[in-house]
């Protein structure tokens, strides 16, 4: 965790640790007031999980009734009943493809900033901002990019959302890769160049293998994130002919659970509500159980690691 | 080789950036030449008689993020606290991922989860609540009918920011060199002392960086807002009032955008948004600067 990365070095004992530890001589009040505090930080805990709780079991409870075999299996049929099938379908395409964009070169740039840009390097300390500026980017505004890019003048696809998506998961998986990879021992460095390896030869055969399983989590969390993106693909890949299966990303539109529940939730009819918690609930469902398998497998990691 | 490759991906992702910005500024060019820069207070917004300004949304915007920051700012740095020092190692495991999980409730869903669960539950019970109790202030107006408003909006905008700074201040209280709280324990100071003389004081920039890096997300946010804004025209006093916020106007209007005056508007929208964004930004780093806290600000996971 002290790794520094500008090079500034945080000087602990700077700050004079006297000055406002001035005891009151009330020994009971002090620890009254400390007791106080740390229930106030209980509870805003509580707070937190609670609201995690009530909106998981809103949404499950909502959508519970419309989750069957069917509706996963099926397609749409009629004005608003059926199910989702070529949603699920189209989400996968648009999150897959936009992966084949973003994990390599999110990958690379995360080699570049551990293992070539040293930590002084004026490129690498550029590269960092700019990735933060990605990650700050309001995904509104990357589907409005790409909207000018790819859609306008031309029509909505898949392939244009998956390309807004890609934009939003860059910065992600660049950030949680290098942090990854700067966890490999130095030891495993060293060892490799002592024994005249190459540098790209050490970095794909030693050091990537050693920090795949952290790597493949922030890819998973990435993904995770990226299919709940509702706004790019509002721009992008909106569609009006919902409910036929393709996987033809350069297609016009495609079918994808956001605009769906966007759509459903937005037709006013008791049965188009419906299908919207449905599609809802699948998609809570699916994120949180990425969420918790990639964090079982980088806590399985950092074991190996030692860390 | 390899290295040259690297170097291709990080321009491959610079020259996106970039792309993004040249966009946002040229797609804005027609709109910033009609209506200048007194675009930013104008308050209508009617696409009909091409009377558009951004003073509405941006006021949405301003009210939706700052009460964020004012509930969760607090709240996310108890919640650091915490499961930084205070919880049982084993509760801190489950409770910790738990938290960042929230960040993980994908906006689309948790707009409607406001729109259904959350607005007729803030029109029926916090609306009058806070009405009775804090009426003499102009900001709780009387109730509306709906409970889309953006005093909703904010509160969900609230459930996003707060595992963020959570999370982010849990990872900066970790960094506290233990020799420097045992040092406090064993001069006799109580929990909180220890807290608010050693833990705050070390970390007390990258709390406030960490509170901009949730800013900067509040911000941003479209669709949930876009739920349960309300789509209110004109800047009420009353936050139980429905408004617009910048992101939430983008999204609302612009696959319906017919002429092309309403569409470089929306760009213009955009184009502030970027600007603020951009900023937010920049301060969380140099506030971040001060104190080195960039490593662990730098893993934020929205």
């Amino acid at each position: 965790m002290s790794e520094l990365v500008d090079g500034l070095v945080p000087d602990p004992y700077a700050f004079d640790p006297t000055a406002p530890l001035r005891a009151s001589g009330n020994l009971r009040r002090r620890q009254l007031v400390s007791r106080m505090l740390v229930l106030g930080a209980v509870a805003a805990a509580v707070i937190a999980v609670a609201s995690l709780l009530l909106v998981t079991y809103g949404v499950a409870s909502h959508g519970a009734s419309a989750l069957s075999f069917a509706f996963v299996f099926h397609n749409a049929s009629g004005f608003a009943g059926g199910g989702i099938a070529a949603e699920l379908v189209g989400t996968a395409a648009i999150v897959v493809v936009g992966a084949l964009i973003a994990v390599p070169v999110g990958i690379l740039i995360a080699i570049y900033l551990s293992e070539f840009a040293g930590p002084r390097s004026r490129l690498g300390q550029g590269v960092r901002v700019m990735l933060d500026l990605m990650q700050g980017l309001p995904t509104i505004i990357v589907g409005l990019f790409v909207f000018g890019l790819l859609v306008n003048h031309h029509h909505t696809s898949g392939f244009a959302g998956a390309v807004a998506l890609s934009i939003v998961m860059l910065p992600l998986i660049a950030r949680s890769s290098y942090e990854v990879l700067r966890l490999v021992p130095g030891g495993l460095r060293d060892a490799a160049d002592a024994l005249g390896v190459a540098r790209w030869r050490s970095v794909l055969g030693v050091i990537l293998p050693a920090a795949l399983p952290g790597i493949v989590t922030g890819v998973i969390l990435a993904l995770a994130r990226a299919a709940g993106e509702t706004a790019p693909l509002l721009l992008c890949s909106d569609v009006f002919n919902a409910g036929q299966t393709t996987i033809n990303v350069f297609g016009v539109g495609m079918p994808n659970i956001p605009i769906l529940i966007l759509e459903s939730s937005e037709q006013a009819s008791p049965q188009g509500l419906d299908r919207a918690w449905g599609a809802a609930f699948a998609l809570l469902g699916l994120i949180l159980l990425a969420n918790i398998g990639a964090r079982m497998l980088l806590a399985r990691s950092r074991k190996r690691l030692g860390t | 080789m390899l290295q040259g490759l690297c170097v291709m991906a990080a321009l491959l992702a610079a020259v996106a950036l970039f792309g993004v910005v040249e966009q946002v500024v040229s797609g804005a060019e027609p709109a910033i030449s009609r209506f200048g820069i007194s675009f930013i207070w104008h308050t209508e917004w009617e696409p009909v008689f091409n009377r558009l300004g951004a003073g509405t949304a941006l006021y949405g915007t301003a009210v939706c993020s700052l009460m964020a920051l004012v509930i969760a700012t607090p709240l996310g740095v108890a919640i650091g606290l915490y499961l930084s020092m205070l919880a049982p190692r084993r509760v801190a495991r489950i409770v910790g991922p738990l938290v960042e999980m929230l960040a993980a409730v994908p906006s689309i869903v948790l707009g409607l989860w406001g729109l259904i669960v959350l607005a007729p539950y803030v029109q029926r019970h916090v609306e009058p609540f806070l009405h009775s109790l804090l009426g003499f202030l102009p900001i709780f107006g009387p109730p509306q009918t709906t409970g889309l408003s953006l005093f909703t909006a904010g509160l969900l905008v609230t459930f996003m920011v707060l595992p963020i700074i959570s999370a982010l201040s849990r990872d900066l209280f970790l960094t506290v060199p233990p020799e420097l709280t045992d040092a406090a324990e064993a001069l006799g100071a109580t929990r909180w002392e220890v807290i608010r003389g050693v833990v705050l004081p070390t970390t007390i920039s990258g709390v406030i960086a960490a509170t901009v890096l949730g800013l900067g997300r509040a911000l941003g946010e479209a669709i949930a807002v876009f739920f349960v804004v309300g789509d209110g025209a004109g800047i009420k006093a009353s936050l139980f009032a429905p408004g617009m916020s910048v992101a939430a106007r983008i999204a609302n209007d612009f696959p319906g955008a017919i002429t092309n005056i309403q569409v470089s508007a929306l760009w213009y929208l955009a184009l502030i948004l970027l600007v603020i964004g951009f900023a937010t930004s920049a301060l969380a780093r140099s506030v971040a600067r001060r104190f080195d806290v960039g490593l662990v600000l730098g893993g934020v996971r929205g």
